[in-house]
């Protein structure tokens, strides 16, 4: 697809510019690019699907649409060789813990897509007593699909912008690790050791 | 209904009361319930339609259940109530039909009606730190914010039995011992079909036990339906079993309708009679692609799909959507069909017919698939009719239980096809059934696709739909099982509750039964068979 | 027929003039080993690709087409990305055995791939018991899956590695009768040997009926050894979401990645050399000028081609069939491959004894 055949460029500049900003030297940045390069193109889906999004989802991977052109070709049951996680469906109370679960599984980089008027902002059932509206109050969500559900092209549309935002991304230089090695570790220790955390040592052995 | 039945009923049962209204029913008191239940189950009456919980307000809660008899293809309608608001307490029927254990789970979770001796009472759908029961008419949403804790799965169920001074005690119902091998299968699992989840304890690789948590998709869909006008209400039912999206629409559609005493005409009936058949069509494709895939021949998976874009053109040409069509209108359909409907449909199905012996050269023949599936996951006819697991499944059984034939509705009267049948009920059966099935449906269509009448697509109704006073059920054959609806209305424009009889709880409650003492990889051959859509199970 | 040991011994003598015989050994090893290790880097790169238009092809679809022409630089793409994903370590796993299980599935392909003869006077490892080693060497690689499922402290991964265990160790008794079957008919284990033996036929031809029926034992079992469909139980996507790999991430679970197809490859080496010819081009008794033309092909070309082909007919059985059940795995091993392939290696002792072999 033609750069100017994408909707929304000036969201893409904008995130590059403010990516550039530091400036990187020229052989960090040609191996940042090159390895940008690589991850756009090889971005592999998690199947994961809760309703009628996910057969649209299929019939994206399905002979017609055949979204191994671009490079998603493997979809990976297991979340930790994933590396997006496609949300397509409506998320309910029960599930909210279940998809952050299934994410925190995930080995970054990761990105998340809400695919469908559900996944954004609860969509028809908006208004009932179980339902998330919107998965972005759980999830960080790069991309949003709207439609319900999306056609293929709609998803296709999105997962080539998907690719876009990937690929201007660094993996050089610290922009896109704002925390130390400490300092992460430090967050990552009290996460674990607090009180009624979930990711708590002691909790996890009764749920499993 | 006939009157003979209700001698018998009021003979059996003084207390019973008759009441007219939609489709009339007995209201019979809580102590003599499963008196009454068990005669009427060792009259005939072995097939449980539809169990529905009800909140009457003042009148207190109960359950209405819609039973039929196989034989004799009769139907009774009975309900049965108690004035307790605080602890509700009912008799449990799942000793009689096997359909109710889930069935009664689902009721105590929307309305927290206790079932006395049901095995296993915890909460089908919900979490189990759930405040409230939301389907209660009193329910605040503001009780139950998100919550991010991850849940923990209980190793046993409480179960409440009857003392003989009347009062009742809570036991606890061991599910899965200490010592056992207990993997968790889903909600995020590619062989799930969705987020269904089991609890699977082995043997090695042989199953021991399992335990089905539904609820991941559960939208809350008949609670929502209460807020809405019927016109709306039309929404939703499309997004329950998107496979089978026109016929749950012309299940509800149906439904208003019989409400309003509203006949639509000749043309309405084909079209849609042959929306529901090329739905079925679609669905069907989808099962094979899917099961193809469960099983590991991947390349089937995309010969399924490569056909079904081919139906997914035709209805979208008509209504414009790809899976989710909104159709179905009350009264009519949306639009009228496309001037290159009939053609399409008829290429359609000149193409298919070679696809069908494609499928079979490639898979069904196959030697692999034929020692996978044949004798494994045998389901007896008895078991499907006490599950009421209905559809593919049932008929895979050997219970001929197609709506189309039970109960005809739209054309099905007047055209001519046959109700496939297998004895074997295993996993085999329940694939060819559905093969068959696609077949069936395209001579089905072939036989209206030239002679639909000239006529209305729409008829005129009412800006504000006001259904008179009663309940009302009725059921269309799904693209897996009978899909019913059950209004209960108050007069309102608004239903007073809205049941959809789920074609994929059954199917779901009968997989203890088959997969015990098979192995994993037959749980999913199993579960593919089975064929369930778990949006149309949690609702 | 080009000689590649012209060129090895050229660069042996080289050297030697320049250095002690020992530092020359010690170059020439590492430079063995790198070369080594970048034609096996450059073969999995090669086999992902051709599985992913392979596929796409059967199953009436594009396969990658955007990335770099025709989709050729889609796998590079997957790895670079591969090699900068984040390696999750698993708490409360057995933090050495589980970083270690993928290295060991590596080594164990990475040795046996050695043993393959690709051209005249290219070998690597090739001693009197070459055959001995390649199955004693890839057999390792069940270790590494067992270690995989035991340390990720997963049950899906320890039921997955229990069928590779189960499976792998029951293969390869059939593997090694139908190897055995034509060592009958050659009398020597050494790769090299076994090759130029073909020079006037392959052993598919010579030994006819049991070559044949040992030829068919062998792809059977020799899919079923690396895991791939129908016997890719002990990944069942469908049932055990990844098997053994399900917990690992990033460059780890590119190592079992790499290492299955280019076990595959290694599988349809060893089939194009034992059983039809290696690099030893067709040759027809009699037809001096077609003997001359097919001469011309250089060896490496006859050796790729032909393992490219059993390749193909495996990625062909892959894509076709359903997944089989443990129980059935293990009863068409047991019940009808090993007495099937004993009997077989009866019978060509039969046809060797009595000379019936062209």
């Amino acid at each position: 697809m033609k750069y100017e055949d994408f909707n929304d460029n000036e969201y893409i500049e904008r995130m590059a510019a403010e990516l550039r900003e530091g400036g990187a030297n020229v052989l960090v940045g040609c191996l940042d690019e090159l390895i940008e390069w690589g991850r756009s193109n090889s971005l592999w889906p998690l199947t994961f699907a809760t309703s009628c999004c996910g057969i649209e989802f299929m019939a994206v991977g399905a002979a017609r649409y055949d979204f191994a052109r671009f490079g998603f070709e493997v979809a990976r049951a297991s979340p930790r060789q994933a590396d997006f996680i496609m949300v397509a469906g409506t998320i309910t109370h029960k599930m909210a813990p279940v998809l952050k679960r299934l994410y925190d599984q995930m080995a970054d980089p990761k990105y998340v897509i809400a695919v469908g008027g559900c996944a954004i902002s609860g969509g028809p059932f908006k208004r009932s007593y179980h339902v998330v509206d919107g998965v972005d109050k759980i999830l960080p969500v790069d991309v949003y699909i709207p439609g319900c559900p999306p056609r293929p092209e709609a998803m296709l549309y999105g997962l080539m912008q998907l690719q876009r935002k990937v690929k201007v991304q660094k993996f050089f230089g610290g922009v896109n690790r704002q925390m130390g090695r400490e300092e992460y570790e430090e967050l990552l220790r009290r996460d674990l050791t607090a009180e009624g955390n979930d990711l708590n040592v002691e909790g996890e052995e009764k749920h499993e | 209904m006939n009157s003979n039945l209700i001698d018998k009923i009021t003979a059996w049962e003084p207390r019973a009361v008759w009441t007219e209204g939609g489709d009339g029913m007995f209201t019979v008191p809580a102590d003599g319930f499963h008196d009454l239940a068990g005669r009427l189950r060792a009259d005939g009456f072995d097939f449980l339609r539809s169990l529905t919980g009800m909140d009457w307000g003042e009148a207190g809660f109960g359950v209405v259940y819609h039973l039929e008899a196989t034989a004799t293809g009769e139907n009774v309608v009975l309900r049965t109530l108690t004035e307790e608001r605080g602890h509700p307490v009912l008799p449990s029927v799942c000793d009689l039909w096997k359909a109710a254990e889930l069935n009664e789970r689902e009721v105590f979770d929307y309305f927290g009606i206790r079932f006395l001796n049901h095995p296993d009472m915890r909460r089908l759908f919900l979490r189990d730190d759930w405040v409230g029961y939301p389907l209660r008419k009193e329910y605040d949403p503001e009780q139950n914010p998100l919550r991010m804790s991850n849940e923990v799965s209980k190793d046993s169920s409480p179960t409440y039995e009857l003392q003989p001074d009347g009062s009742y005690i809570r036991k606890r119902n061991v599910l899965f011992e200490e010592d056992e091998y207990v993997i968790n299968v889903g909600p995020q699992h590619p062989a799930t079909h969705g987020v269904l989840r089991f609890r699977v304890s082995l043997e090695g690789e042989i199953i021991k036990k399992l335990d089905v948590h539904c609820g991941y998709i559960h939208r809350g869909i008949e609670k929502m339906c209460e807020e809405l006008t019927y016109p709306q209400t039309l929404a939703l039912t499309d997004r329950l079993d998107y496979l089978g999206a026109a016929q749950n629409r012309h299940a509800l559609c149906m439904c208003i309708e019989k409400g309003l005493g509203v006949e639509v005409s000749e043309r309405v009936q084909y079209i849609r009679t042959i929306m529901d058949e090329l739905q079925r069509i679609d669905s069907h494709l989808l099962f094979f692609a899917c099961l193809c895939m469960d099983m590991g021949a991947l390349t089937a998976f995309f010969y399924g799909f490569r056909d079904r874009e081919k139906v997914l053109d035709i209805l979208e040409q008509t209504t414009g959507g790809r899976l989710i069509q909104t159709y179905n209108t009350i009264g009519g359909v949306q639009a009228d069909i496309h001037p290159d409907f009939v053609r399409k449909t008829r290429e359609f199905i000149a193409y298919m017919r070679p696809r069908l012996r494609e499928y079979h050269e490639v898979f069904t023949g196959n030697v692999i698939a034929q020692e996978r599936l044949k004798g494994t996951g045998v389901l007896t006819r008895a078991d499907a009719v006490s599950f009421g697991a209905t559809g593919g499944t049932g008929r895979a059984s050997g219970w001929a239980c197609d709506v189309r034939k039970r109960h005809p509705y739209a054309v099905y009267d007047k055209v001519d096809f046959e109700e496939v049948l297998f004895s074997e009920g295993d996993c085999f059966a329940r694939y060819m059934v559905r093969m068959r099935e696609i077949e069936q449906s395209m001579n089905i269509i072939e036989q209206l696709i030239d002679n639909i009448p000239e006529g209305e697509y729409q008829l005129k109704m009412k800006p504000v739909i006001r259904i008179p006073e009663g309940s009302y059920y009725a059921a269309v054959e799904g693209s897996r099982g009978e899909f019913g609806v059950f209004i209960e209305s108050r007069g309102d424009k608004f239903p007073y509750r809205m049941k959809f009889r789920s074609t994929g709880l059954p199917l779901v409650s009968c997989l203890e039964t088959i997969a015990r003492g098979t192995k994993i990889a037959d749980l999913i051959a199993i579960g593919g068979t089975l064929d369930y859509v778990v949006p149309d199970i949690d609702r | 027929m080009f000689d590649f040991s012209i060129i090895t011994s050229w660069v042996h003598g080289m050297l030697t003039s320049v250095m002690p015989l020992g530092l020359a050994v010690f170059i020439e090893c590492v430079m063995v080993g790198v070369c080594l290790l970048l034609m096996y880097a450059v073969i999995a790169v090669v086999m992902i690709f051709m599985e992913r238009k392979v596929c796409a092809a059967f199953q009436c679809r594009l396969g990658p087409v955007r990335v770099g022409f025709w989709g050729l630089l889609q796998v590079p793409a997957d790895v670079l990305k591969m090699l900068t994903k984040e390696i999750i370590t698993i708490r409360r796993s057995d933090k050495f055995l589980y970083n270690l299980a993928p290295y060991i599935v590596i080594l164990a392909s990475v040795l046996a791939f050695a043993c393959l003869p690709v051209s005249k006077g290219l070998e690597v490892l090739d001693f009197n018991v070459g055959v001995f080693f390649l199955m004693a060497a890839s057999s390792i690689g069940v270790v590494g899956i067992l270690l995989a499922g035991w340390s990720s402290n997963n049950k899906y991964s320890l039921i997955g590695a229990m069928r590779s265990g189960a499976q792998m160790i029951s293969y390869e008794l059939s593997i090694g009768l139908s190897i055995l079957t034509i060592i009958v008919l050659t009398d020597t284990m050494q790769f090299s040997e076994i090759v130029a033996r073909q020079a006037d036929g392959w052993f598919l031809f010579k030994g006819h009926i049991p070559a044949l029926v040992a030829f068919v034992i062998y792809l059977i079992a020799g899919n079923a050894e690396v895991n791939r469909g129908p016997f890719d139980l002990p990944e069942a996507e469908s049932e055990l979401t990844a098997g053994y790999h399900t917990e690992y991430s990033g460059m780890h679970f590119g190592l079992f990645y790499v290492a299955e197809f280019v076990n595959l490859f290694i599988v349809a080496g060893v089939a194009a050399t034992i059983f039809l010819g290696g690099w030893m081009p067709l040759h027809v008794a009699g037809w001096e000028g077609f003997n001359a033309v097919m001469d011309c092909i250089p060896g490496f070309v006859w050796f790729f081609g032909k393992a490219f082909f059993v390749v193909w007919l495996l990625m062909w059985i892959k894509w076709t069939f359903p997944r089989l059940r443990i129980d059935q795995i293990l009863t068409l091993e047991w019940k009808y491959l090993v007495p099937i392939g004993l009997a077989n290696l009866l019978l060509m002792v039969i046809v060797v004894v009595f000379k019936l072999h062209f």
